[in-house]
């Protein structure tokens, strides 16, 4: 099963390195991987989308909380939370496309953040599905580049994950 | 070097040094190069601790390694950069896999070099990431010496393993002011001590209903200074007990209640009780597999598990737990005692029913062997051995069948006793093992029992051991095969001996003789006795004692590779 899995880490050179090197070493997979400082510029958080049998998943839980960097690890899909990820497509957006193009980005309310003679650049976000559901939909003749940052995570309300 | 010093600043070496001396280390295993010069001047001019000079980087971290598994302190290791960091990768990993707390100093090249590929520039902080407990690259003077109080903490603490300290070349120059804080304060590493409560009175209860209840312990009660807390635990209410390779010692192995070792190479009884069981007690072992073979075979049974580990991670990894006790294994049986001892508990009538199977068990005598083909046998030279070092002395192995005839045959009463490489199998460790053994004990017996594939990879430490005058005993069982190599040919290759045989073999007494040391060789059953007597009355010096041995011997019993815990080939079966 999908699981979406945040942690806080100290903000140190190398963190990064022992959470990828963890999921290689012992064969987890890794589906996407994001990191950022936080608000308090000595910690960083990431969020990792993995997928495994719950054996795996809490094999995965204990061998991050074990990592000295690891300050605190959170299984999202222990409760409620959101998820979002952020895509730019670069799109051809000549004669006949360009307002199909327009209409597509309205309708998933997407934002044509850059536009070129010949392109449309479309900024979306959403969950991976929504995202997803875009490409489908979009003609893929048209596309013609797509950057995707992975998933970020946080708890509904107050489940609240900091030091 | 940096231009001036401050009144109250010393170099970075030397703050080094002094954070050495605040964590009372005794002695650090090393060999010098150009990325530690700083510190090896520093050395020179201490007088705290003693530098043991080896003869290759691999031996100073398996010495450092040792002298830990001995005494229970963090061994101390030092290396330069490159070529030296690397040689000490397989001793890291060593300890890394048998979670030895050690603490393992690098050079790097100077700061400004890092990453332009400069003369012996090696990624040490990358290259250890998987084999070490954790790593610390020191990019200014004034962390050293906070990273070396950690690089310790994290090192003895939890569960143990070796910490890596990398330090480049200019930062050992660079003065600051030396102060060594007195704690150590991480939010991210805050390991477990205390086991919950509630699980540990559950475990008691269940433990006091079973009907064949039975005891499992690893390298975590060595570690874990649990051994008395164990044999009085295991005694009261009188359990059938087994130890892993790796826990040899944790309970004595003279005792009646003792089963002998578990696993691939386990006794009969021992691994027909663990099939068997119904309630188990597994305390600082981690159910590898080597231990239980195929865990879907093990599955084959149902039995209540109990598990008690300071590593949650350990725990629900390859056989699902039904009472899983985080917690330090001295704690946790400290509490357990003082429930039974609430408890006063009789033997159940099902309890001596489970003894009496046992003891069904333990009459095929499983470890008996035939010693009548005039050659000498393995397992006799160990038999004899124990007896003539009293079963009192520290005995360092290698990696294959003498370690199996060793851990089998010689008969360990105490813990940190046996010291050999469980986890990552490391062929070449029994000769700076029993170095680090020696020079943690000066007056201790010291046993290196050895193949002569095995003692090949480290040999060139028998001038290290000249030069300290260390009088280990090497007991080399020397059967010109890579005898368990050989046996896997045999039972699962139908006999093709691929480069498992030993050709152009060193005259080892020779070879020992130009070391300065005494070499014999032992040839017949009847001289076996006498020679180990002899070797063991020269209190001062090193022998080397080559045994011929029956080439054909195999360790028995065996798990064939994939199979579970009753399904063992015993040496009656051929």
């Amino acid at each position: 099963m999908r699981h979406i899995i945040s942690l806080l880490m100290e903000n140190e050179a190398g963190a990064l390195s022992r959470v990828a090197g963890l999921f290689s070493a012992r064969g987890y997979n890794i589906e996407s991987l994001t990191v950022a400082p936080t608000e308090d510029p000595t910690l960083s958080r990431m969020t990792i989308v993995t997928s495994g049998s719950e054996d795996v998943i809490e094999q995965i839980i204990k061998q991050l909380n074990k990592l000295v960097d690891v300050v605190k690890v959170l299984d999202l899909n222990d409760g409620k939370f959101i998820e979002r990820e952020l895509m730019l497509v670069k799109v051809k957006a000549t004669g006949g496309f360009r307002e199909e193009m327009k209409r597509m980005c309205d309708i998933f309310r997407g934002r044509i953040i850059d536009v070129a003679d010949g392109t449309f650049t479309i900024e979306l976000t959403g969950s991976g599905h929504k995202l997803d559901a875009f490409i489908e939909s979009l003609d893929k003749a048209a596309i013609l580049e797509t950057v995707r940052t992975g998933a970020s995570g946080i708890g509904r309300g107050d489940r609240i994950l900091k030091v | 070097m940096a231009e001036t010093s401050h009144p109250h600043q010393i170099t970075g070496a030397e703050i080094l040094i002094r954070s050495l001396e605040q964590e009372n280390v005794k002695f650090v295993f090393g060999y010098p190069g150009g990325a530690v010069l700083h510190i090896y001047d520093a050395i020179y001019k201490q007088g705290h601790f003693k530098h043991i000079l080896v003869r290759h980087e691999q031996a100073a971290v398996h010495a450092a390694d040792a002298f830990s598994r001995a005494t229970g302190e963090v061994g101390v290791a030092l290396v330069t950069s490159g070529p030296g960091a690397t040689n000490a990768i397989t001793g890291i990993a060593t300890a890394y896999m048998d979670s030895i707390p050690m603490v393992v100093i690098s050079g790097q090249v100077p700061v400004a070099a890092i990453g332009l590929d400069a003369f012996q520039e090696v990624d040490m902080v990358g290259v250890t990431r998987p084999c070490v407990k954790h790593n610390f690259l020191v990019k200014d003077v004034k962390d050293i010496a906070s990273t070396m109080k950690k690089a310790f903490h994290i090192a003895r603490t939890g569960r143990p393993g070796p910490v890596v300290v990398d330090i480049p070349k200019d930062i050992t120059a660079n003065f600051a002011e030396f102060v060594y804080p007195s704690t150590v304060e991480m939010r991210s590493y805050n390991p477990v001590t205390k086991g919950h409560s509630g699980q540990i009175k559950k475990a008691v209860k269940l433990l006091l209903e079973a009907e064949r209840p039975m005891v499992y312990t690893g390298g975590g009660v060595v570690l874990g200074d649990a051994s008395e807390l164990l044999v009085k635990l295991v005694q009261a209410l009188g359990l059938p007990v087994t130890n892993t390779l790796m826990g040899l010692g944790g309970y004595p192995s003279t005792d009646k209640q003792f089963l002998g070792m578990l696993g691939m190479h386990g006794t009969y009884e021992a691994n027909m009780a663990m099939h068997e069981c119904d309630v188990l007690l597994a305390v600082g072992a981690r159910f590898d597999d080597r231990v239980i073979g195929n865990p879907e075979h093990f599955y084959n049974k149902d039995r209540t598990i109990i598990h008690v580990d300071i590593d949650p991670s350990s725990i629900s990894k390859r056989v699902k737990v039904h009472v899983p006790i985080v917690g330090d294994v001295k704690s946790v049986l400290g509490e357990m005692n003082d429930l039974v001892l609430q408890e006063k508990p009789q033997q159940s009538p099902a309890l001596k029913a489970w003894w009496k199977q046992i003891e069904e068990w333990r009459g095929k005598h499983c470890l008996n062997y035939l010693n009548n083909n005039g050659f000498i046998k393995p397992q006799y030279v160990i038999e004899k051995l124990w007896d003539v070092t009293k079963g009192d002395a520290f005995v360092t192995s290698d990696v294959g069948q003498h370690q199996m005839w060793a851990a089998q045959y010689y008969k360990f009463d105490k813990p940190r006793r046996w010291i050999n490489s469980g986890g990552l199998g490391t062929m070449g460790v029994g000769l700076p093992y029993a170095m680090g053994c020696q020079f943690a004990y000066p007056d201790a017996q010291v046993a290196c029992v050895t193949g002569e594939g095995s003692i090949q990879m480290n040999i060139q430490e028998l001038s290290t051991c000249k030069q300290y005058h260390l009088p280990i005993k090497v007991i080399l069982l020397n059967n010109r095969y890579l005898g368990m190599v050989r046996q896997w040919q045999e039972f699962f290759y139908e006999n093709r001996y691929s480069e498992s045989y030993m050709d152009s073999l060193p005259d080892f007494v020779k070879l020992a003789e130009s070391y300065g040391h005494v070499g014999m060789l032992i040839e017949k059953p009847e001289d076996v006795e006498g020679a180990l007597t002899d070797a063991f009355a020269m209190k001062d010096r090193f022998v080397f004692m080559n045994f011929i041995t029956d080439q054909k011997e195999n360790v028995f019993p065996m798990i064939p590779n994939g199979k579970g815990l009753s399904e063992m080939i015993l040496a009656e079966d051929l």
